[in-house]
């Protein structure tokens, strides 16, 4: 990278940062110029979040450099970060929502007045109106932050990143919630903001923002460094190349079982803001793929089926018939199961023992005139411990205690403890160790052979790819394409998945 | 390290039973054996049992991570409820539109019957309190903190109200006799509040253990979301835990005008705070999720030993409270220390 503007305003060197089983990043390399929109790209878990966490001071790094100015600096803290003018804007903003937008601004070195202890409003308020209309921004700042727009509030957060005389301010996602307004003033913003030499770093899923605002790309894949690239020598087709190039890893033991009848079909379903007429069939036997950027919707459409969430409008039928599901209890007395995404909050009860959480979605018919049947349920417990092959001591332990494989496992049982016939899986091998996830694509198998209808979320797509018969692509609450097994493509998903034509 | 909080934390499970043990100890020698007295021991188990069993309501509630901070008023309110239908029945005697009605709905009941039918009625009136706050709390999703706060007041006003502040008293005498009395259970004369605290130990255990209902309980207190998501009905259930607190409240409140031979309207103060230490002292975790009703069983007799023990030292009722408060906190800090790492 041959620097034309002099020293880079900001040079992060060999970054290598790791987690507990995971190599987040390795050997990273990321320089933005002074003055420069520097677009961060790449796929779910590529690395953009930890590494501007790492520049945040928000994470310590395992090795490597990180240059301001061309000097080596540490940042240890977020307060020393700020010091040395980073400002990181993240997607849910770091505002208190009952204070106005001035004592937002300004909160914790609020200008003091002449008695200790107090602070000197009107100072306070006519700086931050100063800071905010040298935005270009029209917001009074004396307006609770909770009155303002999602907008305003992002305009909120960038005034306190330039009232710090911050010189780089990366954005995490800053468009996501925006209107195309909206957006129009945020990137007259950024431009004026470019002239007075801060340097942005632009984090964005929609590639076409990408090419309108940033100057240069950096792509980031699976914790790697993949290059750096002046947008005007690139096109959309090869940014994608660029995230998605790498080669299918791991075997991924799909077996193609007899598709049957459809088992649930979803007519247009609708809910404001969130989901926008969603249309889909699974059949059985059939493992239906949902692809996605993150805050594609994909989550919020399982919840949806699941009675999780409200909907607004929309049909859901099950074996032909419709149906009417209000509470996760409808959907799963009607045979429909919900691995979550998150099982540590949502999916398991830490602190019960592997035969509690196992049993839980199916104590009623364990139970009779209110007594639970414990060696019934013991019986059932260990059943699913052998067939699953979960490493537990015994089935009293509390899986708490357990690995993320073996926590995945106990929550697979229990819904296979209720005989779901529709089953949706939400990002079934987040986090969880190569063997574990083999097993569980293997019971993906026997379930869809044993005529289970699947649908299966996933950002990884060498396992969307290689699990699904059929994938449906979303990008912010609609569907954008569906794709054949065959015709599918990690560039042609990639494609749909950051909002198609 | 891990080896050490184990060895704590046993300690703070079984450490409360040896603490009971030695703080009656202690009371017996410093007492002069007064404190072991055959007659102080059926007087103090006599105080325990009506705390005993609110706690054993309170327990439930705590393990699902609410609070009830009504279940004194509730007392107070189906106390006077319970001994006025006990002493003259119910009848109407009112005016309404210049209309006059008058009937007798209940009459007066011979004794026998008449007591389990007050038990009955006022387990009924506590049930419907807490089922009410138990149906603000899961439809308003108001904070069980407020929400029974608001019980708090409302049922010590309608106990107000329904006996224009006035004890319902004299009772026929043979309700003091069943509430002071004594049954003979072997070789011992047991008091029969004691009796019935017991049981409701005993159920209350096996419904908490045994139960789906109270399997929804722990899961519900562990993770409300993740319930949900497994399928649980998370307002009925709360619904149903809300309104056995509020039962056992209202069976309190008749057992004690029982005992006391009066319905008062100023009863139960500040036993929701006795309630919740016992709940706290038997190991149930205020965050909700863990405890058992045998411990609970244990909290009850350590505040009701360390309450009678000191009085009979001639503590002054001032220092009482600050020593009563020092073991509560403590026992809480000792939990709080072997959690730590969870």
């Amino acid at each position: 990278m041959e620097n034309t503007n002099g020293t880079p305003a900001l040079q992060m060197k060999g970054i290598t940062k790791t987690f507990p089983g995971v190599r987040a990043l390795s050997d990273v390399g990321f320089e933005v110029r002074r003055g420069e929109v520097h677009a961060l790209l790449g796929e779910n878990g590529a690395g953009k979040s930890t590494l501007m966490k790492i520049l945040a001071g928000a994470q310590p790094m395992d090795s490597g450099e990180i240059l301001i100015d061309g000097k080596p600096v540490h940042i240890t803290s977020p307060q020393k970060a700020m010091e040395l003018g980073i400002s990181i804007i993240y997607q849910e903003f770091n505002l208190v929502p009952y204070l106005n937008a001035a004592e937002n601004i300004y909160l914790g070195r609020e200008p003091k007045a002449a008695i200790p202890g107090f602070v000197d409003f009107s100072t306070m308020y006519s700086e931050a109106q100063k800071v905010i209309d040298n935005l270009g921004v029209k917001l009074n700042v004396r307006t609770p932050v909770n009155r303002l727009s999602v907008a305003q509030q992002q305009m909120v957060e960038i005034g306190k990143a330039t009232s710090r005389n911050a010189t780089i301010i990366a954005m995490d996602e800053p468009s996501a919630t925006l209107t195309d307004h909206e957006l129009e003033s945020l990137f007259a913003l950024i431009h004026s903001l470019k002239e007075k030499g801060v340097s942005i770093i632009y984090i964005s899923h929609r590639l076409e923002e990408i090419f309108q605002i940033a100057d240069r790309v950096t792509v980031l894949r699976d914790g790697h460094y993949v290059g750096t690239k002046d947008v005007s020598e690139l096109d959309k087709d090869e940014m994608i190349r660029m995230m998605v190039g790498r080669e299918l890893k791991e075997k991924i033991p799909k077996q193609t079982c007899e598709i049957g009848d459809t088992a649930l079909e979803v007519r247009s379903l609708n809910r404001k803001g969130v989901l926008e007429d969603i249309n889909l069939k699974v059949r059985k036997g059939e493992v239906l793929g949902i692809a996605g950027l993150v805050g594609a919707g994909r989550t919020e459409l399982a919840r949806a089926i699941f009675g999780a969430d409200p909907i607004d409008s929309g049909e859901i039928i099950l074996d032909g018939k419709a149906v009417n599901i209000r509470s996760p209890r409808d959907a799963i007395r009607l045979g429909i199961g919900l691995v979550t995404e998150d099982r540590k909050s949502l999916g398991l009860i830490l602190g019960m023992v592997v035969r509690e959480n196992i049993s839980l979605a199916n104590l009623d018919a364990l139970t009779k005139l209110g007594f639970v049947n414990h060696r019934e349920e013991r019986r059932a417990a260990l059943q699913f411990i052998e067939d699953l092959m979960i490493k537990t001591p015994s089935c009293e332990q509390q899986v708490q205690n357990l690995s993320g494989g073996n926590q995945q496992k106990v929550v697979l049982a229990k819904w296979l403890f209720t005989q779901s016939k529709v089953l949706i899986f939400d990002e079934p091998t987040r986090g969880i160790d190569v063997g574990s996830k083999v097993e569980i694509y293997q019971l993906m198998n026997r379930l869809a052979a044993n005529g289970a209808a699947i649908i299966m979320i996933s950002s990884e797509l060498p396992e969307v790819l290689g699990m699904s018969d059929r994938i449906v692509v979303m990008h912010e609450g609609r569907i954008t394409g569906e794709l054949s097994r065959e015709e599918a493509t990690q560039e042609k998903i990639m494609w749909l998945a950051t909002g198609g034509e | 390290m891990g080896r050490h909080r184990r060895a704590l934390r046993q300690v703070s499970q079984y450490g409360i039973i040896v603490f009971l043990l030695l703080l009656c100890a202690y009371f017996a020698y410093a007492t002069g054996g007064k404190f072991a007295s055959p007659t102080n021991i059926a007087n103090v188990s006599r105080q325990i049992a009506i705390n005993m069993i609110l706690a054993v309501g309170l327990t439930f509630v705590i393990i699902s991570g609410g609070i009830d901070l009504s279940v004194g008023s509730v007392l107070a309110l189906a106390g006077v409820i319970s001994m006025s239908i006990l002493r003259d029945g119910l009848s109407i005697d009112t005016t309404v539109f210049g209309r006059h009605f008058e009937a007798t709905l209940i009459p007066v009941l011979p004794i026998l019957i008449g007591l389990p039918f007050s038990a009955v009625t006022a387990s009924l009136v506590g049930g419907g309190l807490g089922a009410f706050s138990g149906f603000v709390i899961t439809r308003f999703r108001v904070a069980p903190f407020v929400a029974t706060l608001g019980m708090m007041t409302i049922a010590r006003g309608l106990s107000f109200v329904y006996t224009d502040g006035q004890p319902i008293s004299p009772l026929p005498t043979a309700v003091r006799t069943f509430g002071a009395g004594e049954h003979a259970v072997g070789p011992f004369a047991v008091p029969n509040l004691v009796i019935v605290a017991l049981l409701i130990v005993v159920l209350g255990h096996i419904l908490i253990t045994r139960t789906n209902f109270g399997r929804y309980v722990y899961a519900i207190g562990g993770n409300e979301e993740a319930a949900r998501l497994s399928g649980i009905s998370v307002s009925s259930v709360k619904l149903r835990i809300y309104a056995l607190c509020g039962a056992l409240a209202g069976l309190s409140g008749m057992l004690l005008s029982t005992r006391l031979a009066s319905g008062d309207p100023k009863s139960g103060a500040m036993f929701e705070l006795n309630a919740i230490a016992a709940v706290v002292l038997g190991g149930t975790s205020l965050a909700g999720g863990s405890g058992t009703v045998l411990g609970t069983l244990i909290g009850a007799l350590v505040i009701g030993v360390l309450d009678n023990g000191l009085i009979l030292l001639n503590v002054s009722a001032f220092y009482q409270m600050v020593a009563k408060g020092f073991v509560i906190l403590g026992a809480v800090i000792l939990d709080q220390v072997t959690r730590g790492s969870e």
